[in-house]
């Protein structure tokens, strides 16, 4: 995964609550069996639409998105996350994620950026002229204009995207520890390892 | 003395493999249920990196999600091909990815086959007290027999397949309590719809939901999983329900469960999950089930519902005004006018099915609805899609099938089917379906599809009038 520590850039201001991740990248596009391309299925069904934002010249390549309230909530599909990837999105900024979401974009170097509604409302104005910078060492969001909206994020999930670790190979060095539960269960429930009878 | 404990709290301490500084946990992974859609990148990520599946045996994989659900072979048993092709890969290396991996199996032509979240319990796989994981946000499903069950992403697929562990934060903890006796014509789903309709579509984001009360006892460990299911749908990623007498009865001599001695041990376990008198949950949510109605969704958000006998709303009808540009959004797509009567909102299609209304119990309150009655002429297409092939051979001997038949809907083979819009089974643009399932988003049952979310005896309803109906006009 590629590290993340600074984005500066465009912000598509979409605004938008409730956005589920059928509409970040709908059903007919999770028939692939690999993780690239899908961009070009991203937000399809808005982008019918000819005005629509994402087409718009000035938010070509665009690395951050600007959403709304509870944004990826529904289905579990990572290809949400693999298609704003491809799109070129690093950073999304929003009030709130569904918790499925938001572990998946981090886990593909996106980082969910959580600030109040009112700051999302000042970025969406500022975004509809102007870039956006994005700093994740600082914890901040910062503005040509003087905006400063500093946000939280898990110190677990912030090391991962500084140094864009794969969590696989962390997990393993837990290796004895992993063992040694899978021991315990089987000696004191035993049926808990399914067999047929 | 022990600090009094909530049943989240109990399964969560029992996985915790270590607990880092910070306060996230490695958590085990008891049950890792696998379908075609959001495993093909995982294991090509496990044969890149050379990884092997840490434990096979405690891995289930069945094809659900892609699969068409009209007849899978011919009359002489020969399979037939799969039209789409990208689906006929997906499902070809799903079907090949499992033997090369060690996993356990169920094939597309096996009796056994069905929507993943439906296999699980029936299978006795799904136990209480168990943390079970699959790459679908409807794994909330079994925590209706009291697992801790939630959805994961590809990348995380591929870490339980490689560890069988999840790094984790504890979750928040809240509490749906409903109690009282539910009115004439109201199920679990009208229960599920009218929670979701009180605390909102994020109202559980962050939290575990744990359903409780006397109206929640008083489900059929069906109902519970439809109660279930949908936690994803209030935001939260995982519900639970305590495991009791009505679940153990449930899944005694299923095929995975335990046996002899050993289903003694379980049961005096699983008791012993239940919440500690004097624990706490961080939110509260008390619902009174006289308020339930047979309940509907008239937007493109699972909190859009309101009574069978209600009115669409006006936009201007809610405060927060984010909420008014949803819900003119919303109306727009799916060409409503405020104020119209739920009631006089015509139909064209109907899908029974889905993971959350298409067990044995589901298929028989449709059936009691349209025994000896004919779907309307409007009603254009209407399907009934089982939860598995048991469920369906369930049907077939209690005769239900024919029930179905003569109304004039389909009987088709298990799938995910119309829930999702990615296998033959699609809701036409700017049709309206009354559809069992759970998801009501833009494009869900196919592009321009316009989904209003209803219970099985509801749909069955809608399906006999043509338009949205209040089931207990067409019960005696």
């Amino acid at each position: 995964m590629t590290p993340i520590e600074k984005v500066e850039g465009r912000a598509i201001p979409f605004g938008l609550k409730n956005v589920d991740t059928d509409v970040i990248i709908p059903a007919k596009w999770l028939k692939t069996i690999s993780r690239e391309g899908l961009g070009q299925g991203a937000f399809e069904t808005l982008r019918a639409d000819p005005d629509n934002l994402f087409d718009r010249p000035e938010f070509q390549r665009a690395p951050i998105l600007i959403a709304g309230d509870n944004f990826g909530c529904g289905s579990s599909r990572e290809h949400a996350a693999w298609a704003l990837g491809d799109l070129g999105i690093r950073v999304v900024i929003a009030p709130s994620y569904s918790d499925i979401f938001s572990g998946n974009a981090v886990k593909n170097g996106i980082l969910p950026v959580v600030l109040p509604q009112a700051a999302i409302d000042r970025l969406m104005a500022v975004a509809a002229t102007d870039p956006i910078h994005v700093d994740l060492d600082t914890q901040t969001v910062t503005t040509p204009f003087q905006d400063r909206f500093t946000f939280d994020i898990d110190p677990f999930r912030k090391m991962c995207l500084l140094q864009g670790l794969d969590e696989i190979s962390l997990t393993e060095k837990s290796e004895a520890a992993i063992a040694a539960h899978e021991q315990k269960i089987a000696k004191t429930q035993p049926w808990l390892t399914p067999t047929l009878a | 003395m022990t600090r009094p404990r909530t049943l989240y709290e109990k399964i969560w301490d029992a996985h915790v493999v270590e607990q880092r500084p910070d306060g996230t946990c490695l958590i085990f992974i008891d049950r890792h249920l696998v379908h075609e859609v959001t495993s093909p990148q995982a294991f090509a990520g496990l044969r890149a990196s050379g990884r092997t599946v840490r434990r096979p045996d405690l891995t289930l994989a069945v094809p659900d999600h892609n699969l068409p659900t009209t007849a899978r072979q011919d009359a002489a048993g020969n399979r037939l091909p799969i039209a789409d092709l990208e689906s006929a890969a997906q499902l070809a290396a799903l079907a090949q990815n499992a033997p090369d991996f060690g996993i356990r199996y169920i094939d597309a032509v096996a009796a056994e086959q069905g929507i993943v979240h439906v296999v699980g319990p029936e299978q006795g796989f799904s136990l209480p007290g168990t943390t079970i994981v699959c790459g679908d946000s409807h794994t909330a499903c079994h925590g209706g027999i009291g697992a801790l069950a939630f959805g994961i992403g590809t990348s995380e697929v591929e870490h339980v397949l490689a560890t069988q562990t999840l790094l984790l934060q504890p979750a928040k903890t809240m509490e749906v309590r409903v109690e009282g006796e539910v009115g004439r014509g109201v199920t679990a789903k009208d229960v599920i719809l009218h929670i979701t309709g009180t605390i909102g579509a994020a109202g559980g984001t962050g939290h575990v939901i744990e359903y409780t009360g006397s109206t929640i006892r008083a489900l059929s460990v069906e109902g519970r999983l439809t109660v279930s299911n949908m936690a994803i749908e209030g935001g939260a990623r995982a519900g639970l329900i305590a495991p009791d007498a009505t679940t153990f009865a449930y899944l005694k001599g299923r095929p995975y469960a335990p046996k002899g001695a050993d289903w003694d041990a379980a049961v005096a376990y699983w008791t012993s999950l239940a919440t500690d008198p004097g624990a706490t949950y961080d939110k509260i949510v008390v619902i009174d089930a006289a308020d339930i109605a047979p309940s509907v969704t008239w937007g493109t958000s699972p909190e859009d519902v309101v009574p069978i006998t209600g009115l669409v709303p006006a936009p201007d009808s809610f405060a927060d005004s984010s909420k008014q540009a949803a819900a003119a959004k919303s109306l727009a797509y799916m060409g409503l006018e405020p104020g119209t009567r739920m009631q006089d909102v015509a139909i064209e299609n109907i899908f029974i099915g889905s993971c959350t209304n298409s067990r044995i119990e589901d298929l028989r309150a449709a059936a009691a609805v349209l025994k000896g009655r004919h779907k309307a002429a409007g009603v254009k297409w209407a399907i009934v899609v089982p939860g598995s092939g048991l469920v369906k051979a369930q049907a077939e001997a209690e005769g239900l099938d024919r029930i179905f038949t003569d109304a004039g809907l389909e009987w088709r083979e298990p799938g995910c089917s119309a829930c999702l819009g990615m296998n033959p089974d699609k809701v036409p643009a700017g049709e309206r379906c009354a559809s069992t399932s759970n998801r009501n988003f833009v494009g869900r049952q196919g592009p321009g599809s316009r989904t209003h979310l209803v219970s099985p005896a509801m749909a069955a309803a809608a399906a006999v009038t043509g338009r949205l109906t209040d089931v207990r006009e067409l019960m005696d």
